[in-house]
């Protein structure tokens, strides 16, 4: 199993933060979720990945996770040359994330 | 629902957005408010410039085009329309929707201008500490462009007050367009944070106007969207305690559901207990988000607390040249012929004797925009090569796509489709300022 198979993303940037919002596909799978999405799980995903700060909020009412990314984006989508400056891209590379249920 | 809503339209959720979604609202939704956003952060830098090159210039491009289309439409049906189209020449945007107006013999049409955005006098005569970067504004010095302030509903309420059929902005917060006619029509307290909250929330909801009807969600097999290309726009009916309903319209495109309603309620996000507003602090933890029936979602739960003392300002400055290349090799040993090319063209920027700074060397296909430890490993029938840079002029950024297209005749075997470019980056900075220094002030033009 992956990510995608129980959840959903929308990626969004302000400044130099990348922010990646993670949905369970059903509230059973949002305790999946919230026990293997980890911080330290995000970034070891994406392999170099440079930031100040990485943050985890749990929004229980929404079954949802909000991975904010704190200098993530090279200066952001004004100073960074990348092909994706808005590192609008990053939550979908997330999906293939595997997801073990006994973890 | 009971007693009185108002339904207000997503007419644009950024400056280059489809129009037709905004025309279909304005014809069949009966609206009383049409809000389009168009102004991204640097866009005003850009925008100052044109103006700086023109004073009759500087707002959105596409406003002529816009009103063209949506005024005869809005009049006819009594529905007011509020942007910040007038990015950094509001007066000017709304001199030329008067003309539109008088042209379309819409006589005594009322447009207003919100400004007092426009700080930069203030910002560069001042130590302002940036954020997330060291160093003050005045640092910056000669390549500032622009400084501009959040300002909140304050201005656009006055014009609304003032029977305003179009109101038009610079910079303000974007979920201010939506909020300014709540608090117009149901008299909302400045102090009442809740409601500025929740109001706050439903204009974050609809601020990117197809991103909450379906527009980036379609995931072919697993989050399917119905008719993507005739995606359609939505509106909120909502009512005097904030609570909303969002919807679209029958026989549009796309589809709002309780899926599309988290995605956009999390969408550019921090801290959702804290989203910084200019009129609240907001927080959206205790949204509630229920299906109302197909393509209905009611939304209640937003909150807030005491308005920060200080108001955001963006500092657009001019930061040297950005030089683009790229050229594509395919067949087997693409991905080879590609890493050659990259060596090559290092190694030939290198000699040149330029000074480049955030150097970019690249394969779009392979490792551009993937940033996954785990790559699969299986090699592209095709990648694309790319040069990206920064020089201090214009000249020195353009070496870039030369050496890129020099590759046909001085690089690996098999590329094509070059492409090239340069352009001036407006990068943005971000500081504070007390808000009791910035004022909202109110221009008419008549029809």
């Amino acid at each position: 199993m992956i990510l995608r198979d129980i959840a959903y993303v929308r990626t969004g940037d302000k400044g130099d933060t990348a922010q990646i919002a993670i949905f369970a596909r059903s509230p059973e799978r949002y305790e999946l979720l919230v026990a293997v999405v980890t911080t330290e799980r995000v970034l070891a995903h994406f392999g170099d990945i440079v930031c100040r700060t990485a943050t985890r909020y749990e929004l229980d009412n929404l079954h949802a996770l909000n991975f904010v990314l704190e200098g993530a984006l090279a200066g952001g989508v004004t100073r960074s040359l990348a092909l994706d400056a808005h590192g609008k891209t990053l939550g979908a590379q997330l999906l293939d994330m595997p997801i073990s249920e006994e973890a | 629902m009971t007693g009185r809503t108002i339904r207000i339209g997503a007419g644009a959720g950024f400056s280059a957005d489809r129009i037709e979604p905004a025309l279909d609202l304005l014809d069949r939704g009966a609206l009383d408010y049409l809000a389009f956003e168009c102004l991204a952060e640097r866009t005003i830098g850009l925008a100052q410039a044109e103006r700086q090159a023109n004073p009759a210039q500087g707002y959105d491009p596409l406003l002529k085009a816009r009103m063209t289309a949506a005024l005869p439409i809005a009049a006819r049906n009594g529905v007011r329309i509020i942007s910040n189209m007038g990015a950094a020449n509001p007066v000017a945007a709304a001199q030329e929707t008067a003309r539109i107006a008088r042209d379309l013999g819409l006589s005594g049409y009322r447009t207003a201008a919100v400004t007092g955005d426009d700080v930069l006098d203030l910002v560069m005569s001042g130590d302002y500490p940036l954020l997330d970067r060291e160093g003050v504004s005045r640092d910056l010095g000669g390549s500032v462009v622009s400084a501009n302030a959040y300002l909140g509903v304050e201005g656009i309420v006055s014009a609304l007050a003032g029977q305003a059929s179009v109101v038009l902005t610079g910079r303000v917060c974007d979920p201010a367009l939506f909020l300014a006619p709540l608090v117009h029509e149901f008299h909302w307290a400045p102090d009442d944070w809740t409601l500025l909250g929740q109001g706050t929330l439903v204009g974050h909801m609809l601020e990117c106007a197809g991103q909450l009807t379906g527009g980036y969600f379609a995931n072919p097999g697993f989050d399917d969207v119905p008719d993507l290309a005739n995606l359609g726009f939505p509106f909120a009916d909502v009512s005097a305690d904030g609570a909303a309903v969002f919807g679209k319209l029958d026989g549009t495109g796309g589809c709002l559901t309780t899926a599309t309603c988290k995605q956009q309620l999390l969408y550019e996000i921090l801290d959702p207990g804290a989203y910084l507003q200019s009129d609240v602090v907001a927080d959206f933890r205790a949204a509630r988000i229920e299906e109302q029936g197909r393509d209905r979602v009611r939304l209640t739960g937003g909150a807030g607390r005491v308005r920060p003392e200080t108001l955001k300002v963006s500092i657009c400055y001019e930061d040297g040249y950005a030089g683009e290349g790229q050229i594509s090799y395919g067949g087997p040993g693409a991905e080879a012929r590609g890493q050659l090319a990259l060596a090559v063209v290092r190694e030939r920027l290198a000699q040149s004797g330029i000074a480049f700074s955030n150097l970019r060397l690249e394969l779009i296909g392979v490792n551009a925009i993937d940033r996954r430890s785990a790559r699969p490993e299986r090699e592209p029938g095709e990648v694309r090569v790319r040069v990206a840079a920064q020089a201090g002029s214009q000249r020195d950024a353009e070496r870039i796509g030369a050496e890129v297209e020099a590759l046909y005749t001085n690089g690996p075997m098999g590329g094509g489709g070059v492409s090239r470019a340069t352009r001036k980056v407006v990068a943005v900075a971000s500081t504070l300022i007390d808000r009791r220094l910035v004022v909202p002030r109110i221009h008419w033009e008549v029809a």
